[in-house]
């Protein structure tokens, strides 16, 4: 029986999962605040139904009744989550709060089937971390100096990824994790928010060539010291994340051409420079040409996705442990696995539709540092989750970056809870703007934004 | 967001106009934040400002879009082999859940089962021993044939939910799907025998369709013995019995290479290959190499098509000097040559290295199949039923359909074209030129029947470094000449000349097919 139940659970979370994105697209083609609303509060019941049908999937098979305890904390945590947000920031952007829940939701149940203990870890730093969450929108919005201390900002980014050159202790072939007081820490994660902070501010004081070139040398202190750790998927994030902003902060096409032609050189010289660059390409190339040794990994996340095909195994029913480090690098070869490549497809789109929020935020900015901290923010994102489920689908080589929200990893998860409330502190700040301006002109002119 | 986009894009370019016309000092202003403005000037300036963000978040979500796509290419191209790749452990799972399915003929024959002893234990079995040796392969001491490259289908189940939980109550393993193959067994049979105790292949097409009706490679092993037999496999290097000949053999072509050279030489001359003309005099010399007609013949004078019937060196040898290289191999290239065949059984590549500057002796020898041409006896049959197939070669298939182990259908496979190669006015010719080989020339013995077929013969002369020498018997050729349904490549290793020991093999098949088989079907 309980098999029955689990082959129809897989189709009831793909089809909700689809509803869930379909509705987070549609809502930028609704027009009323009316009908906006209404489409919030079902996609909140869509959630809510997905992770009750898949925790309760999880029990049968796990049958430990401490499952249902943490259900029950997860659905908690949720619901408040939602309410808080809701209650303390009514002007907040739903969508993005929802999309948030929706990611942390889906990281819950693949982590919880993937390991237990470290679920429970992962969902203690998910409470701290939405609780600070909470407080972010409301200093963006008070404090408004935050905007002139571009050095400050670059001193700390740099001093803190330094000490990560020089003092980490490596982990997978990388130099990425601080441990203080016990308590490791991977710091690129949040010199990533500083360091858009600072390009922000750098741009946002003047763009000419002098201070172009200040800019630049700043940002490429930043990518160098990341290459030197080797962890060269935040590198580029950091990289990609300067050229765009650069580029939209000009309105110069060229700095692009320049930038990218810069980065096809780099990446060459990369190439014959640095053997585990070598290493990462070979095995992009074919993986199973170095498959007990390198390539193991990126084979078995390939095996993992295409035993998952368009459905998925179901829930415990594949084998996705076998992906070395799959909880935090490989977490989409995973759910591919277990719930198939149609509800990847909708996760893609949800990411998606959080980076179009963003972007939607940065164009309704009037001062050019929100505008372009939020553009940034918004790429450090989209990069990220580009490197990590391109990498993961041997679409690009693998870099070796988290998936945000839905990766375990204590570093990923506050880091990603800090960026999506900046970003809501920032949409806060817009519309209190327009509430003390006056201007009716941007509510009864919604086709503006559309 | 699209549509954001969109609206913003033609305000974008109707605001451009008016921005172009005041020039570019306005620019200026876009640098400073710009709260002290009027709306309207803060909306069009907004706007201006706001197109560098609306290029790069098309140009992220594209990124987003790509990796959507790639996945679904993942699904649709990409899936299949990666789950019958041969390091994917994923099968050793399924296995504790699913019996491995059965393999049958096309004429519903079992070929491969899974036998289940009283204590549960599992066997593989093969009833037909050492005919489907190669084709179908072993699945113990690793796996080989059909048995490695479908391990993946062979230990999926499609059966029904309802009898899952059946079995799931009963405790006991589903019954994975069941292959069906194209090949029939009296025909793989006759092949077998034809080979008798020869080294050597065959191969056996439907034109129409690609499927492969037989395929035989000798010597050959009993899959039901493998284990106990392994060692003794495995050391036998003057054997190699494992090796499929069939689609991995690289031998070279002899004179049945002389149907591509005969088709270039009328592509070069559509209006004037019948002007072709030669003198046999039983060898031909240029710079320092000579070629001599089999068994130093004369044939005095020919024209093209006496030149194929006789299968005479000399003239092909002066065709070889006079054909353009590049498009030669361009020609051969597009049957095929120099690429992989489009099977996913191992299989060797046929090769074709004549290079545009290649001196005359080069030309000469790969004109007539020597030299450093080697071929598949897989490929020549793909060759035989392109010309029979009206110049439209198939893409081979062997498994007709997949089903579940009570019968329902998974996976059904249908004939796919692979290209159009030949024009019908080549396909006359040359399907002219085959068929009075049959009646006329080399291949006179399968000649005298009630049915008419068409071929070329072949005798490879080959040379070791070992200095081992000796001539491989070549046939490969179609029945019928008028409505082909079979096309077949032979090759019989140190058989001599095509007609003393491959014509003989292929007329086996023939008079098989012809007087028994296709009543059957």
């Amino acid at each position: 029986m309980d098999k029955l139940i689990i082959e129809f659970s897989k189709y009831v979370l793909i089809t909700l999962m689809v509803i869930y994105t379909l509705q987070s697209i549609l809502i930028f083609a609704k027009r009323s605040e009316e009908a906006r609303e209404f489409l919030f509060i079902r996609q909140n019941v869509v959630m809510f139904c997905l992770h009750f049908v898949a925790f309760m999937v999880l029990y049968l098979q796990m049958n430990q009744s401490q499952i249902l305890f943490f259900y029950g904390e997860q659905a908690l945590y949720l619901a408040a989550t939602l309410i808080f947000f809701r209650h303390l920031y009514p002007k907040a952007s739903k969508l993005a709060i929802n999309n948030m829940c929706m990611l942390i939701t889906i990281g819950f149940i693949m982590v919880t089937r993937l390991s237990y203990d470290q679920s429970v870890k992962q969902f203690q730093i998910c409470v701290i971390g939405t609780v600070i969450a909470l407080i972010v929108p409301w200093l963006i919005s008070k404090l408004k100096f935050i905007t002139k201390f571009a050095v400050v900002y670059a001193i700390l980014g740099i001093g803190l990824l330094v000490a990560v050159a020089v003092m980490a202790t490596v982990t997978n072939g990388a130099k990425l994790s601080l441990t203080i007081a016990g308590i490791t820490l991977q710091p690129s994660e949040f010199v990533k928010i500083i360091y858009v902070f600072c390009i922000a501010g750098m741009l946002s004081k003047s763009t000419e060539f002098s201070q172009i070139v200040k800019t630049t040398i700043l940002a490429a202190v930043h990518v160098l010291i990341l290459v030197i750790s080797t962890d060269l998927g935040s590198a580029l994030i950091y990289f990609m994340t300067y050229l765009i902003m650069l580029y939209v902060a000009t309105r110069d096409w060229k700095w692009l051409a320049l930038g990218f032609g810069a980065f096809v050189v780099a990446a060459v010289a990369a190439y014959f420079l640095f053997a585990h660059v070598r290493v990462r390409v070979e095995i992009w190339k074919d993986p199973f040409s170095v498959y007990e040794g390198s390539g193991y990994q990126v084979a078995q996340a390939l095996f993992a996705i295409a035993a998952g095909g368009w459905f998925g195994t179901g829930l415990y029913q594949g084998s996705p442990t076998e992906i070395p480090y799959v909880d935090q690098d490989f977490m989409f070869a995973a759910i591919a696995e277990e719930m198939g490549s149609i509800f990847c497809i909708c996760t893609i789109l949800i990411c998606m539709s959080c980076f179009i929020m963003f972007v939607n935020i940065a164009m309704k900015m009037t001062k050019n540092f929100y505008r372009y901290v939020a553009l940034g923010l918004a790429c450090t994102y989209a990069i990220q989750v580009f490197l990590t489920i391109g990498g993961s689908m041997k679409m690009i080589p693998m870099t070796g970056v988290t998936l945000p929200f839905v990766s375990s990893g204590g570093s990923s998860m506050l880091s990603t809870l800090i960026m999506f409330s900046v970003i809501q502190g920032l949409y806060i700040l817009r519309k209190d703007e327009d509430d003390s301006f006056e201007d009716e002109e941007y509510y009864e002119e919604p086709q503006n934004y559309r | 967001m699209k549509n954001i986009m969109k609206s913003r894009k033609t305000t974008d370019s109707t605001r451009r106009k008016g921005r172009d016309a005041q020039a570019d000092p306005d620019e200026d202003y876009l640098d400073q934040d710009y709260d002290d403005y009027d709306n309207e000037e803060e909306e069009r300036i907004r706007r201006i400002k706001n197109k560098g963000l609306v290029r790069v978040s098309y140009l992220m979500v594209a990124l987003f879009l790509s990796m959507a796509g790639y996945l679904i290419y993942f699904n649709v191209v990409l899936r299949d082999d990666i789950n019958n790749n041969q390091y994917n452990t994923k099968q050793s799972a399924y296995q504790e859940q699913i019996i491995r399915g059965n393999i049958y003929s096309a004429d519903g024959n079992v070929l491969a089962q899974t036998d289940i002893a009283e204590d549960g234990t599992e066997s593989r079995s093969y009833p037909y021993s050492n005919l489907f040796a190669h084709i179908v392969g072993y699945a113990t001491n690793g796996k080989s044939g059909i048995e490695s490259v479908h391990n993946y289908d062979l230990l999926s189940s499609h059966a029904s939910i309802l009898d899952q939980i059946r079995e799931e109550k009963l405790d006991t393993k589903v019954q994975g799907d069941s292959l069906v193959l194209t090949l029939n067994t009296q025909l793989q049979q006759v092949c077998y025998d034809a080979l008798g105790d020869n080294k050597g292949a065959i191969v056996v097409l439907e034109p129409s369709t690609g499927k492969v009706l037989a395929m035989v490679s000798k010597p050959d092993f009993d899959p039901n013995t493998i284990e106990q037999d392994w060692d003794a496999l495995i050391n036998d290097d003057s054997n190699s019995s494992l090796f499929n000949r069939a689609l991995q053999g690289q031998y070279p072509p002899g004179s049945t290479f002389k149907i591509l050279t005969t088709l270039e030489y009328i592509r070069e001359h559509p209006d004037d290959y019948q002007n072709f003309n030669y003198t046999c005099n039983g060898s031909i010399s240029k710079e320092d190499v000579r070629i001599t007609c089999y068994e130093g013949e004369v044939h005095g004078y020919e024209n093209l098509e006496q030149a194929f019937v006789h299968s005479c060196n000399g003239a092909f040898a002066q065709i070889g000097m006079e054909v353009n290289n590049d498009s030669y191999r361009k020609l051969c290239e597009s049957f095929l040559f120099n690429k992989d065949l489009p099977i996913d059984l191992p299989s060797s590549q046929s090769l074709f290295r004549l290079s545009s500057n290649a001196s005359y002796g080069e030309e000469m020898m790969t004109a007539i199949g020597q030299g450093e041409t080697v071929v598949s006896p897989f490929e020549m049959a793909l060759v035989a039923a392109t010309v029979a197939n009206g110049g439209t070669m198939m893409n081979p298939y062997y498994i007709d359909h997949i089903e579940t182990y009570d019968g329902d259908i998974v996976k059904q496979y249908a004939p796919v074209k692979y290209k159009e190669l030949m024009s019908e006015e080549e396909v006359d010719i040359l399907s002219g030129f085959m068929k009075e080989v049959v009646t006329d020339g080399t291949a006179r013995k399968i000649s005298g029947e009630e049915y008419t077929a068409a071929g070329k013969t072949g005798s490879a002369e080959y040379g070791s470094e070992g200095g081992a020498e000796g001539t491989h018997s070549w046939f490969v050729g179609y029945l019928d000449a008028e409505n082909p349904k079979l096309a077949i490549s032979v090759i019989i290793e140190d058989g001599g000349s095509g007609s003393s020991s491959a014509v003989p093999a292929a007329k086996m098949v023939f008079d098989k097919w012809w007087y028994e088989l296709q009543y059957q079907q």
